[in-house]
């Protein structure tokens, strides 16, 4: 399908994008256009609205006040909501991945309101997770095991209807053994920053989702070699 | 000195004795070790260390060191000056820069931006810069909207004199609730951490320098000091040539608010410019090695904003480059801020990329689709590059390797 154009709506990065989050923007963008897919990405500030036209949605993280003033922006634009309604395909991040569910914690651990768009609850764990995270993905996605670092103190409770992403091999994740989550074409995750770099298998998945159909199989390269290389470096031997 | 307590004087002896022991054996200047022992057996002794002298504490994500340095040597004239000017910069290393220089009058002190709230506390510093802030190593360091935050709350009624870049709107907020401030504007190149309001969260407009946002009052101070090039106009308007021995625009950034800060103590910028220009080199950044017939340069950038600074004082293209980046604790364990740097600038030059974390910097050039070669370490990217000029970018543990290869004196 060298014909198709996948619009790519990075959400606030004036808010949510404290480190490397623009990588998983490059490695869609890459991974679409190495099978000749063009991609356009729109850059969208939290003082513009959402367009409810895109294929892939990205959210990054952020910290406390930006993360609630990004929830109260996005809830008041409505956008991200109806694109999700379209089926649109969503990578939330962190602070991305909390305000997606029904309420998060707030500079002092008080409950802010999120999107609603994941039936999840986050709050706020006893201590920080930070380090090297493995996790084994549930099989009906059908990718591999996925590396990232996490950096986070919250914790996540998933209601009826949503999956855990994955299961923990090293690392705290939503703090109950399982890491992440997706629900219909929403995946969110405590893998920060540039998480789709070392998992290409995910970004595909998003990209899966955009095209509507399989896609045509590439070399991975070095992010395959990086992904290859931090599994080994982090899981006993 | 000799009117410390008994106690703080043994404290120092002993603390004086293990940084010693420390250097002799190897271990780096010993004065992290010294000054932890003095802390140990006096708590206090770092605010006993500073009583009667007159301070200045130096803060920001990028330049402290550099800094440090350009303001020690502009106060060299007042008489001797205290300073830890290793990057030593928490209250161990505050303790053994005040402790080896007992008969200083003066100090100045790099602050790692967490501890410029405790160490004002215990130092009343007399003047504090506050040069700017931006993401860095997110897992040990902390979040940069906090940190201003944290120094918002200490500067509220301390009895100290901020001298502070208002160009950047972070630092601003961080530096505004002083009660009297020098506002400079000394450039923001990096501007991704600062497109919303501290103060309100609504969006900042900007306009060159300038700043304000939308919705509330906050905007950007009328600066004092002005930088415009390598000129800098003076609080009585006068313009003078910068004379710096460093190169870049974020030297040039340092130096006009080294000459901010010695103004407060009298010295004028006329006097303070060709001391400023004897520091060429500051612990290893910006020296030239020889090497094999090669001259290697070695710059040293931690976080993004700081490549964005190494970028700008390379050798122009076609000159070679040599990246080295590590994740040890100092680095950061976390590399995800590799792609928050632009590498496409390095496009249309030979790239070598090396250090501990090679494979996660070979897939981020691969991204930006910049030719590069990876090697096992700098000696063979140094041997690799034809006799002349390489530039070397590493972060921070890559960038002492490198120095420790090639000899601790550079």
């Amino acid at each position: 399908m060298p014909s198709d154009r996948i619009k790519i709506v990075w959400i606030y990065p004036d808010l949510l994008s404290t480190y490397g989050d623009q990588g998983n923007c490059i490695v869609l963008e890459r991974r679409a256009a190495l099978r000749g897919i063009s991609t356009r990405t729109l850059h969208v500030r939290s003082d513009e609205a959402v367009p409810v036209d895109g294929d892939i949605y990205l959210l990054g993280g952020g910290e406390d006040r930006p993360q609630i003033l990004a929830a109260q922006r996005l809830r008041a634009d409505g956008g991200l909501a109806r694109a999700v309604e379209f089926g649109s395909a969503v990578f939330a991040v962190c602070a991305g991945y909390q305000l997606l569910g029904t309420e998060f914690g707030g500079e002092e651990g008080q409950p802010v309101q999120g999107l609603g768009l994941l039936n999840i609850r986050s709050g706020r764990g006893e201590k920080r997770a930070v380090g090297e995270i493995v996790g084994d993905v549930d099989p009906a996605l059908g990718i591999p095991r996925i590396t990232g670092f996490e950096n986070h103190q919250g914790i996540t409770h998933l209601g009826p209807g949503v999956r855990p992403l994955a299961k923990t091999v090293i690392g705290l994740g939503n703090g109950n053994g399982f890491e992440g989550c997706y629900q219909g074409h929403i995946v969110g995750t405590y893998m920060h920053g540039p998480a789709l770099v070392r998992n290409p298998a995910l970004a595909d998945l998003l990209l899966s989702w955009a095209v509507k159909g399989p896609l045509q199989p590439i070399n991975d390269s070095w992010a395959g070699k990086l992904r290859e290389e931090r599994l080994r470096a982090v899981l006993p031997a | 000195m000799s009117d410390l307590p008994m106690r703080a004087q043994l404290a120092v002896a002993l603390g004086r004795t293990a940084s010693k022991m420390s250097r002799l054996a190897g271990r780096g200047d010993g004065s992290v070790i010294g000054g932890k022992i003095g802390l140990k057996l006096d708590p206090d002794l770092l605010t006993r260390l500073a009583a009667n002298r007159k301070l200045v504490l130096v803060s920001a994500t990028n330049g402290k060191t550099t800094t440090t340095r350009l303001i020690a040597s502009a106060m060299s004239g007042l008489g001797e000056v205290a300073t830890n000017a290793f990057g030593a910069n928490m209250p161990t290393g505050h303790v053994s820069a005040l402790a080896a220089a007992p008969a200083a009058k003066y100090g100045v002190l790099e602050c790692d931006e967490k501890y410029v709230p405790m160490v004002l506390r215990e130092t009343g510093a007399n003047v504090v810069l506050l040069m700017n802030l931006s993401r860095d190593q997110m897992d040990r360091a902390g979040e940069i909207w906090q940190l201003a935050g944290k120094w918002r709350k200490a500067l509220d009624g301390a009895d100290t004199h901020v001298v502070a870049n208002c160009d950047d709107p972070l630092v601003t907020w961080g530096a505004q609730t002083a009660k009297s401030v020098t506002w400079v504007s000394a450039g923001q190149h990096w501007r991704e951490d600062s497109w919303c309001c501290p103060e309100c969260g609504g969006p900042l407009d900007r306009e060159g320098t300038n700043w304000a946002c939308r919705q509330c009052s906050f905007a950007r101070p009328r600066p004092e000091w002005i930088l415009h090039g390598n000129r800098v106009t003076t609080p009585d308007g006068r313009v003078l040539d910068l004379q710096l021995n460093l190169p870049g625009r974020a030297n040039r950034s340092n130096g006009v608010m080294a000459l901010a800060v010695v103004a407060q103590f009298g010295v004028p910028p006329e006097v303070a410019m060709p001391l400023l220009g004897k520091v060429a080199s500051v612990a290893g950044r910006y020296t030239t090695v020889q090497y094999q017939g090669r001259d290697i340069r070695l710059l040293l950038a931690k976080n993004p904003a700081g490549w964005l600074e190494a970028f700008d004082v390379l050798d122009p293209a076609p000159g070679p480059v040599a990246l080295s980046i590590n994740a040890q604790g100092p680095d950061g364990r976390d590399t995800s801020w590799l792609w928050d740097v632009d590498y496409r600038i390095l496009k249309g030059r030979p790239v070598w990329a090396t250090g501990e974390r090679r494979i996660d910097l070979a897939a981020r050039l691969e991204a930006a689709e910049v030719d590069f070669r990876v090697v096992d370490d700098i000696e063979q990217a140094v041997l690799s590059v034809p006799p002349g000029k390489l530039d070397v970018i590493a972060n921070y543990t890559a960038f002492q390797d490198i120095r420790t290869r090639y000899g601790r004196a550079l």
